[in-house]
């Protein structure tokens, strides 16, 4: 389409360069963000077709549809993708990416070299596992327990352990570049207290990545020495110690659950502010409740371990600690609460999934308490109490939290307005298909059914019947937005720089933004969180102005 | 089992009512704040919409009082959690005296369970109503966890460690019992069921499938193929090895300083690996026995050396071992049970 010189748009970072080989070598943390979108989009697709077939399986108490291999399989490459290759990185490098230099008002990341290297580690190591997937398939769980993932499966444990091995890699190089970023390219005027909540907990989010991977990242390095060349470290059967595993994989794990979450409610903190117009009630409050989740989250990896023969001591201890990093995740649902007290409230799809995820956080995060506590863990402990918990937690909190943050900035990246009648309407689908889906499994999980299994006694049938409906409803949720906001590249209507009025840096820039972001360098006079309910700031400074006008 | 809708399973050990009432507690503690937040929520979504006429004067100041009354409103309610669920799991570690002792071995994909009388099953569990049960675990492979849910206990078996669980079954019937570690190709039909019986119907159960030797004539019989005895009986003291009459629950000095409770787990190493605890003023002399004997043997060998009493009066049925000597994960709590004769 050749539109004469006035009608053409304005040079951004989209329509600088077409080919090819500027896209996949760019240095430009924005086209980073969207080679990383479009490679989440893939595997959370690996990984909701695993799960779908999962859930067909389970609509009946028999083995009729998979062999019990397959299932093992199945439920394998659903963690392995959904954790690895698309909740960890999900909001850091696609909404991180594109949004931390633009919110700090920095032309770029500090090293938009190593970034591009982080993008292709995380490639790379998605290919090796989706390689080992096509090539027959891995079945340890998302977990790689020993002895039985060094030791007794003869499946394609090694390479997909390899694959995430180099993926982790790609979490610490961009936790790494995060945390320069924030601390060498702030724009001036851009203080701390100013800094969107975003920020802060990316920033929280970036030590945890680089403090925990390398510790997961030994633990696959000693299961692959223990295959390989039978070292013992943790088959009894050569004097090694399963439980020592554990503790390894738990003290990354555990700390990734808040890779996940605590993006997430960084999010949620902009969305809410910005449809309430209001600055987030309790900002400080919010913001070091990111640090102090950072910090306790390396605290409580043993409270995966209260049955698995740890000594009752270290679980008194790992359940105390637990109850206490519910605090702060409790300060943040009050906070974002009452922001909306005496607000200005608009409901564009982001602020339906910030409620959304507020209402299934909070869900998610009152049965964390019920995990914490000793002896009701020590019976609802691998069940399908913790498989509800847990996607309470990483599905309705994580994943309405990304796609929040992707229909908000989705103008901002791509130029173009998502359809709104869809957007809502989707947005209410996937909230009403996850709790149809998992509600019923905490039911399930305290009735007593155990997760990962094939088969399972006739009597819980109509709960696992209820749970496959809901997925469908899901999947459908899910496929909508996937189908529109591709359509709106082409037909969404043209983004105007600040569509929601929110008064962060990012959105003080044309959207799409300028290669190099800001046209000039911006100066920071103001927080973030500049809002003006009912206009009453500019009334004052009006009524101020008439008297000399 | 009634086809009723059912939220809990059947309440069927001395600890079920006891974890239901606190599992009932954190869902009135949940299901308030679920409630508080959603109402809050919807009230001020609707109350503040944009363009409502509602007052939208913002007070000025901090609101610091209320930020930590949202701190300290919930953690005293956390505590409660926290110590009630603690005393429960405590107590789950510390078995009555005189609870009947049942050995588990586990292995892909089935339980097999051996009663004090020498009886085996696999896969079914009989045990008599009211009577506390010690089920003392190993794996020949990978982790599993044995899990009744109706009795709300479960543990991790383990290869190369024992591990322990305990319950008083209240209530005759039929019970679900399964593996809850996932442990391979057919993790979810490693399963079975738990018979609660009457002591009576389980004596009659006991005699009418009595079908091997108790677990220590097995072992004593072990004991004397593999000439344990050259060593470690009559000599006492003076012998190569020390005497094993006794054993059982004493704190045993080692060559290097230390000391350690002669427990399962430390027999079963000592078999196995002998060099690993040497008992002061020996020499490492005895020849190791891994891969000689198998699992069932070995839980064999350790009865026949719980039974090895001393002479003498009676061992004195000693209260409820603590949990207080169970201070490394080599140690399951537990323990020092000492057999009531």
């Amino acid at each position: 389409m050749n539109l004469p010189a006035a009608a053409r748009p304005p040079r951004n970072y989209l329509n600088a360069s077409y080919s090819l080989h500027t896209w996949l070598f760019t240095l430009d943390h924005k086209r980073i963000a969207i080679l990383y979108l479009l490679t989440i989009t893939f595997f959370f697709v690996i990984g909701g077709v695993a799960a779908t077939i999962v859930r067909l399986e389970l609509m009946t108490p028999a083995g009729d549809l998979v062999e019990s291999e397959t299932y093992n399989k199945l439920f394998t490459i659903h963690g392995i993708t959904m954790i690895f290759f698309f909740l960890i990185p999900s909001i850091p490098t696609v909404l991180g990416n594109f949004l931390v230099p633009l919110m700090l008002g920095a032309r770029d990341l500090a090293f938009p070299r190593l970034n591009l290297l982080s993008y292709y580690l995380f490639a790379f190591g998605g290919l090796l596992t989706l390689w080992a997937i096509l090539a027959g398939g891995v079945d340890t769980g998302w977990t790689f327990y020993t002895p039985y993932s060094s030791t007794y499966s003869n499946t394609y444990v090694m390479t997909t352990a390899v694959g995430v091995f180099i993926t982790g890699f790609s979490s610490i190089l961009t936790g790494l570049n995060f945390i320069v970023t924030t601390h060498m390219m702030r724009a001036p005027g851009q203080t701390w207290f100013r800094l969107p909540l975003f920020i802060w907990s990316m920033y929280a989010t970036s030590l945890i990545m680089v403090l925990a991977t390398p510790v997961v990242t030994l633990a696959i390095l000693l299961v692959g020495l223990e295959r390989l060349f039978g070292i013992g470290i943790f088959d009894p059967a050569l004097g090694g110690d399963p439980l020592l595993f554990q503790h390894l994989f738990w003290f990354y794990s555990h700390p990734a659950v808040y890779i996940m979450i605590l993006p997430a409610m960084g999010v949620v903190s902009e969305l809410v502010a910005c449809f309430s117009r209001r600055r987030p009630f309790g900002y400080a409050f919010i913001g070091f409740s990111s640090f102090a989740i950072a910090v306790l989250s390396f605290l409580v990896w043993g409270h995966h371990m209260f049955v698995s023969g740890q000594s009752p001591y270290a679980g008194l201890v790992f359940s105390m600690l637990s109850f206490l990093v519910a605090i702060p995740s409790a300060v943040k649902v009050f906070n974002w609460t009452a922001t909306l007290y005496k607000a200005s409230i608009s409901y564009n799809t982001p602020m339906l999934y910030a409620l959304g995820f507020i209402g299934l956080f909070t869900v998610g995060g009152l049965t964390g308490l019920f995990l914490a506590t000793l002896a009701i863990d020590r019976h609802v402990h691998d069940t399908y109490f913790i498989v509800a918990h847990f996607h309470y937690i990483m599905v309705g909190g994580t994943v309405m939290a990304y796609l929040g943050g992707i229909h908000f900035w989705w103008p901002k990246m791509t130029g173009r307005m998502y359809p709104e009648g869809w957007a809502r309407f989707s947005a209410v689908l996937i909230f009403a298909g996850f709790n149809l889906t998992f509600f019923p499994q905490f039911i399930l999980g305290y009735l007593g059914m155990p997760r990962r299994y094939h088969v399972y006694p006739e009597e819980w049938q109509v709960l696992n019947v209820m749970s496959s409906a809901g997925a469908s409803i899901l999947a459908f949720g899910y496929f909508f937005p996937i189908t529109y906001l591709t359509w709106s590249l082409w037909y969404g209507a043209p983004a105007p720089p600040n569509p929601f009025g929110h008064t962060g840096l990012e959105w003080q820039t044309p959207s799409p933004p300028p290669t190099y972001n800001f046209d000039r360098v911006p100066i920071v006079e103001e927080e973030a969180y500049n809002f003006d309910p009912d206009d009453t700031q500019r009334k004052a400074r009006e009524e101020q102005e008439l008297p000399v006008g | 089992m009634s086809n009723d809708f059912q939220w809990m399973p059947e309440q069927a050990s001395s600890f079920a009512a006891e974890v239901d009432a606190l599992y009932l507690f954190l869902i009135l503690f949940s299901g308030f704040f679920t409630v508080l937040i959603a109402f809050l929520i919807v009230f001020f979504a609707i109350k503040y919409r944009r363009g409502s006429p509602a007052n939208r004067t913002q007070r000025a100041g901090h609101f610091f009082l209320m930020e930590l009354s949202w701190i300290a409103i919930p953690f005293p309610l956390m505590m409660v959690m926290f110590f009630w669920g603690a005393r429960i799991y405590m107590q789950q570690f510390r078995p009555p005296a005189g609870a009947m002792e049942i050995s588990c071995v586990a292995r892909q994909w089935m339980w097999k369970f051996q009663h004090p009388e020498g009886n085996t099953e696999i896969n079914d569990l009989h045990v008599p109503l009211n009577q506390p049960i010690r089920i003392n675990m190993i794996s020949e492979d990978v982790i599993h966890s044995l899990y009744v849910p109706a009795f709300r206990v479960k543990q991790d078996v383990l290869p190369g460690r024992y591990t322990t669980l305990w319950f008083k079954p209240t209530k005759v019937g039929r019970y679900h019992l399964f593996c809850a570690e996932y442990c391979g190709a057919k993790h979810s039909e490693m399963r079975g069921t738990v018979h609660v019986l009457e002591p009576s119907q389980y004596q009659a159960w006991l005699s009418g499938k009595s079908d091997g030797q108790a677990p220590a004539a097995a072992g004593r019989m072990l004991f004397e193929q593999l000439r344990c005895g050259t060593c470690h009986l009559g000599g006492g003291a003076t012998g190569r090895g020390p005497s094993l009459v006794g054993l059982f629950g004493q704190t045993v000095p080692l060559q290097n300083g230390q000391t350690v409770v002669a427990d399962e787990t430390y027999l079963r190493e000592s078999i196995l690996r002998p060099a690993a605890k040497v008992v002061a003023g020996y020499q490492p002399i005895m020849p190791a026995y891994e891969g000689q004997i198998g699992e069932e043997g070995l839980l064999q060998l350790i009865a026949e050396i719980k039974s090895l009493a001393p002479p003498g009066p009676p061992a004195k049925s000693s209260p409820a071992p603590d949990a207080d000597d169970a201070t490394s994960e080599n140690a399951p709590p537990g323990k020092a049970k000492v057999e009531t004769p």
